[in-house]
């Protein structure tokens, strides 16, 4: 494995300034490292011809002294994420060879910045799931391996699988997620890394396939907090095609790793001790807590009361709206199509053979909530519930700076264990989807190992559009939790 | 109207919702033009054929156009409103589903005066207007077993203007819909074309014994494009009704569709299965709220608007109800007609422009309000010239065609043809005495008692003076001659 | 609530999705699991609550009633399932439909 692919994006923006080695190296690192680790199932699609050509190009713009902030960085790219003549999924089969005429915003932008795209990125089948086995284009492998049953194949969690476990795999410095109740920070979580789902608005939703409208926002996922503070700047900004962006300023989000966080007041939510949480969860919890105080913050207990609501509420809103964003798939104007004796019975078809299962099921449920008779009694009573969830925050808010919680309640899991029962699936996510109801940033770094020599990891959560003050308080965590460990192979 | 059945009379509860295309440059949610008869599908953009990822950002013009509308109605302006989606699956609608406003449209309640032929008017409710995106066509008959879709339409912003279930007759709704695309023509947020889709009208019809004031069971009769057509298909429905309720049967609460060849309506096929819309607030879209002051502003451009005109037509120009209100249904026609009216006598003007400016308009169609077969100051030169007896009324008919064939102003063409009228006593007189000579045994008929005739003596001098002898003074120097 | 098999069809049918019959009984338990896991919101007073459809504290933002886009059928037609550009002039296709 060549020394390339260990480094961060920082040390190799670095390294490429004085000229040590170029980004058709640095690509083609990446591309060997892609190819020889494809046991892990982490791209759909790997596109080594157009990373080679974008390295060149920018090699000569690095020439012409026209360096982007992430000139030459080959990073892998969500396949949620359209992408201009690039196969764009969903990792649904409903999507098969579909190959879109435009470009996200979020990508373009990462492109606009110098990166190269190394590839398509695999994911639970349209962001629905939190273990990415619900892909349509094969399982992703989660790089790590634990020590009392190395023989396990774990997941890489979701449904970002296929983007950490690349990140974590080095077969990528970096990787677009998004995270609609947790897809960035989960799967950050059991891979190792560091992710962080920025305030709702913060990054265009233009141009990534859509879930959950009300909660989809897209992310970084990196190596460390440096990298994601990098990456976020170049991905976020007002984006006038969607409605729903905010029309802020783009903060340095590198210069607020200033490491001082002296006075700040960390909220701990007593909520989030569920009867049956590891003691492993609890003791790196507990370690965050001490790492900070030692910073000079101050640990606040705070109360979130209807944090076990999170889960419910979001069960019906996100399914209601995906069971909308999902009509589009209809066999008509792309993706699939099965014939059929009729126009509803080829839809029929084409929607039965194109979607897997937890879609067919996600996309019923919300169907239901919001049919005649029954929108009062779930959608609206779900969103009436979303508001106290996001005025819990608000109060917190006026007292704490910033909140730390565990990311996950276990650490991965093996890929034959939690598939019986959709909802206990669906419990992975319950620290990580208030947030998202309530759209603030979250940012998940890995805080230490298991028994079982698994990452563990810790979120953080900030003020709305105040992801600056999550970058400075992660950074100093990160230096606390001198977090070295790698999967095996790395 | 009341139709008589075989248990009683009956009568017929008609609400209309109108799909009005507003006049914009662009799409509702997209920046695709809106231009009628463009190449199949070049008027898409990918917001507009349901892409993955791609997201509705609102035309301002589209907004503006309804607020715009809903003053025109007289209408409660909901300065926040909300878009929601209307889930449904159909060929021509990419998205699966319909941008719509539902439990809180952009325009409230308002008021719509219908005009009706006995000069008399009627106030109908206005429910509701609200925004939405039209959807794509469907076309079935260019391949035996595939309909061909088609999306520039998909996108392009409607206004649905529904109205209260007020009307009571065919003639009451026909009255209405061109009431309503009047205003949607002056205020110029509706081209109101019937023929090309961009105003459809959807009848909800049932019927109900005289005296109850129930409201039965009502079908909806889908996109009916003319007036004429909506009429015959709400009296057909409601005939069907009345024989349906006669014959001891039940309506169905169905959707159907007007045969305008055979005159009938039938259920729709493809609407069968009942509809569970789903509606919930778009979560791509955020409230929608425009400002006092944009209303404000948009009032305070509005146009005065046909109720208004016709009041002052009646009051500025002694025009009775009727006339006013044909001079007012259309915005242009209206223009010209003060054009011509403006100081002089306004029923003389109304007159002309109803009478033989009309008639030579609508007689061939490369005349248009932009090319009008005489301009309207022409037109209030000639009535000048009636006046201040140039011309007599007679001349002035050839006049005006001459003033069609050449476009020249009045008084050149008098000039030109010598067409002015005579009014000199001895010439008139000269060729009175000259008819007389000639025809002696008319004379002493007349003189005999055979008054008649003398009508015979106004017209042979009339054609001796090449018409240009005034009447009045023609008629009264020959009455005076016979009492010589 | 506890959805028995019509119930399931019902929506399958609304939302387009084929179901054999054979699943349906799967799916009915599945689906009432999820409903029976969800109505624990019942239990949360949320009178006078309004309802939250989105988090952005903004108004609608609008634009400029320009033409800035369009005047790309290939484009559009280029990934339809039905081959539509050369031999159909340009549309999408879906079979027959009777209105």
């Amino acid at each position: 494995m060549s020394e390339l692919t260990k480094l961060t994006i920082a040390q190799a923006r670095d390294k490429m300034a004085k000229g040590e080695f170029t980004a058709v190296e640095l690509t083609e690192a990446h591309i060997q490292a892609m190819a020889a680790k494809r046991n892990l199932g982490a791209y759909i699609v790997e596109t080594p011809d157009l990373a080679r050509e974008q390295a060149k190009a920018s090699d000569l713009r690095r020439q012409a002294g026209q360096a982007g902030a992430l000139e030459g960085i080959p990073l892998g790219i969500k396949d949620l994420f359209c992408t201009k003549n690039v196969q764009t999924t969903a990792a649904s089969r409903i999507l098969e060879g579909f190959k879109p005429q435009y470009e996200s915003t979020v990508s373009g932008k990462l492109l606009d910045a110098g990166s190269v795209m190394l590839g398509k990125l695999n994911l639970d089948e349209f962001a629905m799931g939190s273990s990415n086995m619900t892909s349509y284009y094969g399982k992703v492998t989660n790089p790590w391996k634990s020590k009392a049953d190395p023989a396990k194949k774990l997941v890489p969690g979701g449904s970002s699988g296929g983007s950490a476990a690349a990140v974590a795999a080095r077969i990528a410095m970096g990787a677009t997620g998004t995270d609609t109740g947790g897809s960035i920070r989960q799967p950050a979580a059991f891979c190792g890394i560091t992710g962080i789902k920025p305030t709702y608005g913060r990054c265009s939703r233009w141009g990534v396939v859509a879930f959950a409208s009300s909660l989809d926002q897209a992310g970084p996922m990196a190596r460390d907090v440096r990298d994601c503070a990098i990456m976020l700047g170049a991905m976020a900004g007002h984006d006038p095609k969607d409605s729903t962006s905010a029309p802020m300023a783009v903060p340095n989000f590198e210069a607020a790793l200033t490491g001082d966080i002296r006075g700040l007041k960390v909220g701990i939510p007593k909520e989030y001790r569920p009867d049956g949480l590891s003691d492993e969860i609890q003791k790196v919890w507990e370690q965050g807590i001490e790492w900070l105080k030692a910073a000079g913050a101050t640990p606040v207990e705070i109360t979130l009361p209807h944090t076990k609501y999170a889960l419910p509420t979001y069960y019906i809103v996100a399914p209601a709206e995906a069971s909308s964003n999902l009509a589009r798939y209809d066999g008509v104007r792309f993706g699939l199509r099965v014939e059929g004796s009729s126009l509803d019975d080829m839809y029929k078809k084409t929607r039965a053979a194109g979607f897997g299962s937890e879609v067919r099921r996600r996309i019923m449920i919300g169907t239901y909530v919001l049919s005649a008779g029954y929108y009062d009694a779930y959608y609206s009573k779900a969103q009436k519930v979303r508001r106290l969830i996001a005025d819990d925050f608000k109060k917190a808010f006026e007292t704490v700076d910033v909140i730390l919680t565990p990311t996950a309640p276990s650490a991965a899991f093996g890929m034959d264990e939690n598939t019986d029962d959709p909802v206990t699936m669906w419990l992975n996510d319950v620290f990580t989807i208030p947030t998202s109801l309530a759209g603030l940033p979250g940012l998940s770094l890995p805080a230490g190992l298991d028994a079982a020599g698994l990452p563990l990891g810790l979120q953080l959560i900030g003020r709305p559009f105040d992801e600056e003050t999550v970058f400075k308080v992660a950074g100093v965590m990160e230096s606390a939790a001198g977090f070295t460990a790698t999967p095996e192979g790395v | 109207m009341i139709i008589q059945g075989d248990t009683g009379d009956w009568e017929i509860v008609i609400g209309l919702e109108v799909h009005a295309q507003v006049i914009s440059n662009a799409k509702l949610f997209s920046g695709a033009a809106t231009a009628f008869g463009a190449e199949p599908n070049d008027q898409v953009s990918f917001v507009d054929a349901g892409f993955p990822g791609m997201l509705p950002v609102i035309n301002e013009k589209c907004v503006e156009q309804a607020v715009r509308t809903g003053l025109g109605l007289k209408a409660q302006i909901n300065l926040t409103s909300v878009f929601a989606r209307k889930n449904y699956f159909y060929a021509d609608l990419p998205q699966g589903y319909q941008i719509s406003q539902y439990d809180m449209p952009i325009v409230g309640e308002g008021t719509l005066l219908i005009d009706l032929p006995d000069g008399s008017t009627r106030a109908i409710g206005i429910e509701r207007l609200h925004l939405e995106q039209d959807a794509g066509k469907s076309i079935h008959d260019m391949h035996p077993s595939k309909s061909y879709i088609d999306l520039n339409r998909s996108g392009v912003a409607l206004m649905e203007i529904v109205s209260k279930p007020d009307m009571r007759s065919p003639e009451e709704a026909g009255a209405y819909l061109t009431k309503l695309r009047t205003i949607l023509r002056y205020l110029g947020t509706c081209d109101g074309n019937m023929q090309e889709g961009s105003m459809r009208c959807d009848a909800n019809v049932s019927v109900r014994p005289v005296g109850s004031t129930e409201l039965r069971t009502r079908c909806e009769i889908k996109n009916v494009n003319s007036i004429r057509f909506v009429q015959q298909a709400i009296e057909y429905e409601a005939r069907r009704h009345i024989d349906v309720y006669e014959n001891g049967g039940e309506i169905k609460q169905e959707t159907r569709l007007f045969d305008s060849v055979k005159g009938e309506t039938r259920s729709m096929r493809s609407k069968e299965h009942a509809h569970d819309y789903r509606y919930f607030p778009d979560p791509d879209l955020l409230p929608l709220v425009v400002s006092q002051d944009l209303v404000d502003s948009i009032k305070a451009t509005l146009p005065e608007l046909p109720d208004e005109k016709k009041a002052r037509f009646m009051a500025e120009y002694g025009l009775n109800a009727y006339d006013a209100g044909v001079m007012v249904a259309e915005k242009e026609a209206a223009e010209f007609f003060e054009g011509v009216a403006k100081g002089r006598d306004g029923k003389t003007a109304a007159n002309w422009v109803m009478g033989d400016f009309f008639a030579t308009m609508n007689s061939d169609a490369k005349y248009t309000w932009t090319n009008p077969p005489v301009s309207a100051e022409n037109l209030g030169r000639m009535i000048d010239l009636i006046k201040d007896g140039t011309i007599s009324t007679r001349l002035a008919k050839d006049v005006f065609i001459f003033m069609v064939e050449s476009g020249k102003d009045p008084a050149t063409i008098v000039e030109e043809k010598g067409l002015k009228q005579v009014t000199d006593t001895g010439a008139i007189e000269k060729a009175i005495d000259e008819v007389f000579a000639a025809n002696p045994d008319k004379v002493a008929e007349v003189k005999a008692g055979k008054d008649k005739l003398m009508g015979w003596f106004v017209g042979q001098v009339m054609k001796a003076t090449q018409g240009k002898a005034n009447p009045g003074m023609l008629n009264e120097l020959i009455a005076k001659k016979f009492k010589e | 609530m506890s959805l028995d098999k019509a119930a399931v069809r019902a929506i399958a049918e609304l939302a387009r999705i084929e179901v054999r019959d054979e699943e349906l009984d799967h799916l009915a338990g599945e689906l009432s699991g999820i409903l029976h896991f969800v109505e624990q919101l019942a239990e949360v007073n949320t009178d006078g609550v309004p309802p939250m459809s989105s988090v952005a504290d903004l108004t609608l933002p609008m634009r400029a009633d320009v033409v800035t886009d369009g005047g790309q059928f290939a484009a559009v037609l280029a990934n339809a399932p039905d081959g539509v550009i050369e031999d159909q002039g340009g549309f999408f296709t879906v079979p027959k439909v009777v209105e």
